[in-house]
């Protein structure tokens, strides 16, 4: 016991102190954040910069539809006529909007044109259509003598509340929030197997070319020092995911509150003051509605289970890596072997993106109780509520799978770190489990 | 007893493969105990049974007359033929871990290290790299690594191979104060010449079997064919070589030597002994040379081959 602690503790400093470790440790999340910062930066600035936008309004009934903002100024260039504004807005401004004159709102409001250098940005397009739409709706109310304000008194707002037999609530934000916090689990699992059983394999590889594993094996067991190896990479790993979760925790959220708060003042500026009010509510309303989807979300069996799956995947996973790196010699050789190892993952993970739009068909049920897809497809299904039964039978044949698998393992490894100077077929590995 | 290791009745099989077929051998304490043969004879397959690495099909190992069992690892040290260290793990860290693995404590490997580095005079490697250190330094640390936790027997396999005469050297006057101290040593190698001067006593394999085993000595008295070379000086070579002839089997020795004379190789008959020789070749010639010939481990080797087969 004592010489598998030695062993997990060598494992664990020799994967720590590790450059590429404290390297990729570091950087990863600092990378994630820097990525989302220069995003959220680039929209920022271009936000800021300021355009000002000529109209020509021949109809002569849209010269109030126009309010100057922080981010677009209108100028009124009625005036000048359509050939010498043209001229103008070449040179000083960033587009030119005619509204030519016309009998008909309806015949109007389809023959508006806006020119401009470049192709003109999506969202001042819209801004300008949504102000056009806004006014002649106000115009044809009027023709049609209809008070404005009774108009607005029966605008309403729905949101459906979608709610389970057993009463838990559900709605498109919530299932939205199942499918990233699902995706995100599962795939994070993809990635720690496929990580840090590669890592595992390595330093089996390590150990067998520089000819050192004979001289360890004579003072521990070949079992002890697998799974020593094993087990202090997985420490490793869970130091790591900690790692990140709190660096990349710390930092995003100090970067959504900086830029976050930023972000509505300068939005609801550009806006009607009526608008922002609105927009205020319902923006207070979703975010309500994300916060009480989160409680909702199963946060405790998420946790447990992602700790479960993670551990036994890993397990089973790291296992299969050890007999590989342990039957070759070196890490060009591992191909032939990979392929089947792989396959399970990345088909685990295709139909996890299936699984989350449907999370109960048969599909779903089949896969997550498969061991070698559970870990992946199991956590992709559980912010959607998973019957205990399934949960106990997956965890059940996974911790059976696991204990199969690295039974196994341990013989081809057992023999393979004797084997100098071949590359084995199948053939061989079959007649080591023999041995 | 005095053995400090006893080997009965060993058999190993690989699938249909068999590796030691009824091997047995007995190191006695204190000695020097050669396990010879060529190339895939089973050698290593036997040192690895009694590293306890594979266990024995059928057969049993004792260590100072007890059953092997796991916590005897820490009285074996054992050099590999295929050996190294972690390239990128520092050499105290290194030599403590592989110290502690045989279980020793920290603190006493740290003296039994410290001990060993300044003998060696290489205290200031502490801190290095294995990969920053030239390939006769790495050896070093080896030897260091194999012999730190003071073990009652230690098994070198291919001992010489990889180190340069050098170190090779060093590590042979090492080997030898080890075993004054008291601890008994099995050499491994299917190079016989190298050992042979060093080996108290020896075990020959081949093919799966021993063939051979024994005192070095004794052996050599057993497999003595009673031969002599002999350097004699005279005038009259022809007439001398005549002489010869007519009373002794005599061949041409193939070692040459400095001062012309002639050099005949006498296979005495049975009875006949060196005295006869002597007094008969002392009347006609100058001795200049008298030795008797003793056979090589490697001759002997060849010559148990041939009649055990």
């Amino acid at each position: 016991m004592d010489k598998l602690k030695l062993i997990i503790k060598r494992e664990f400093l020799a994967k720590v102190k590790n450059k590429s470790f404290i390297v990729m440790t570091v950087l990863s999340p600092l990378m994630v954040v820097a990525l989302f910062s220069l995003i959220i930066f680039l929209n920022e600035k271009n936000a800021e910069e300021i355009r000002t936008i000529a109209f020509v309004d021949e109809s002569q009934q849209f010269s109030d539809a126009f309010e100057d903002s922080d981010a677009v100024k209108y100028i009124n260039l009625t005036s000048m006529g359509i050939v010498e504004a043209r001229e103008k807005t070449k040179e000083f401004y960033y587009g030119l909007l005619v509204i030519p004159k016309s009998d008909s709102l309806s015949e109007l409001s389809n023959s508006i044109t806006f020119f401009s250098n470049d192709t003109p940005s999506l969202t001042v397009l819209s801004s300008i259509e949504s102000k056009l739409e806004k006014k002649i709706r106000n115009l044809k109310i009027a023709q049609l003598q209809i008070d404005v304000d009774k108009i607005k008194s029966i605008e309403t707002k729905v949101t459906i509340d979608a709610e389970n037999f057993s009463g838990e609530k559900s709605s498109k934000i919530g299932s939205l929030l199942r499918m990233i916090a699902g995706g995100g689990f599962g795939y994070l699992i993809f990635m720690f197997i496929i990580i840090y059983g590669t890592s595992v394999m390595r330093s089996v590889i390590e150990e067998k070319t520089s000819r050192i594993i004979e001289v360890i094996i004579s003072s521990v067991k070949p079992f002890q020092l697998m799974m020593g190896k094993i087990i202090g990479n997985a420490m490793a790993g869970i130091l790591q995911f900690i790692i990140w979760m709190v660096i990349g925790g710390i930092l995003l959220f100090a970067i959504t509150l900086y830029f976050g708060v930023n972000d509505v003042s300068s939005s609801s500026a550009q806006m009607a003051p009526e608008m922002v009010q609105q927009m205020q509510n319902s923006s207070n309303n979703d975010l309500q509605l994300i916060l009480q989807e989160i409680k909702n979300l199963p946060i405790l069996t998420m946790f447990f289970s992602f700790i479960i799956y993670f551990l036994g995947g890993y397990l089973i996973y790291s296992s299969i890596y050890a007999a590989i790196g342990a039957a070759v010699d070196s890490e060009t050789d591992t191909q032939q072997f990979m392929m089947p190892v792989l396959m399970p993952l990345v088909i685990a993970i295709y139909v996890g993106f299936s699984v989350i739009e449907n999370p109960h068909g048969p599909i779903a049920l089949a896969f997550s109780l498969f061991p070698l897809t559970s870990p992946i497809v199991m956590l992709m299904r559980i912010p959607f509520g998973v019957p205990w039964w399934q949960l106990i039978t997956s965890i059940s044949l996974l911790i059976v799978t696991f204990i199969g698998m690295v039974w196994f393992a341990a013989k081809i490894y057992r023999v393979g770190i004797l084997m100098y100077g071949k590359k084995p077929s199948y053939k061989e590995i079959y007649k080591w489990l023999k041995y | 007893m005095n053995n400090v290791l006893r080997v009965e009745n060993v058999c190993k099989n690989y699938g249909s493969f068999t590796a030691l077929n009824n091997v047995s051998i007995s190191v006695p304490k204190g000695s020097i105990f050669g396990l010879l043969g060529p190339n895939g004879a089973g050698k290593t397959s036997l040192i690895r049974i009694i590293n306890q690495i594979t266990l024995p099909d059928s057969g049993t190992v004792y260590l100072d007359d007890e059953i092997l069992q796991p916590h005897h690892i820490q009285h074996i040290g054992y050099l590999p033929e295929e050996r190294g260290l972690y390239k990128s793990m520092k050499v105290g860290e290194q030599a403590l871990y592989l110290a502690q693995l045989k279980g020793m404590s920290k603190d006493e490997a740290k003296k039994k290290l410290k001990y060993w580095f300044e003998k060696f005079e290489i205290t200031d490697w502490w801190n290095k790299k294995i990969q920053e250190l030239s390939k006769g330094m790495a050896q070093k640390v080896q030897f260091i690594v194999t012999v730190m936790h003071s073990p009652k027997l230690l098994i070198f396999d291919e001992p010489f191979s990889g180190f340069d005469p050098i170190n090779a050297n060093l590590i042979k006057d090492e080997i030898l104060n080890l075993r004054n101290e008291g601890a008994s040593i099995i050499f491994s190698t299917h190079r016989m010449e190298s050992v042979e001067e060093m080996c108290d006593y020896i075990a020959l394999i081949n093919k799966s079997n021993k063939i051979l085993d024994g005192k070095l000595k004794d052996i050599k008295q057993q497999f003595k064919t009673n031969q002599f070379e002999v350097g004699l000086l005279t005038e009259n070579t022809a007439l001398l070589v005549n002489q010869i002839n007519e009373q002794f089997s005599v061949e041409n020795s193939k070692s040459t030597s400095f001062n012309d004379d002639l050099r005949l190789l006498f296979s005495l008959k049975n009875g006949e002994t060196s005295k006869d020789l002597i007094e008969f070749l002392n009347n006609k010639a100058q001795i200049t040379h008298f030795t008797e010939v003793i056979p090589s481990v490697n001759d002997i080797f060849l010559k148990s081959v041939a009649s055990n087969s």
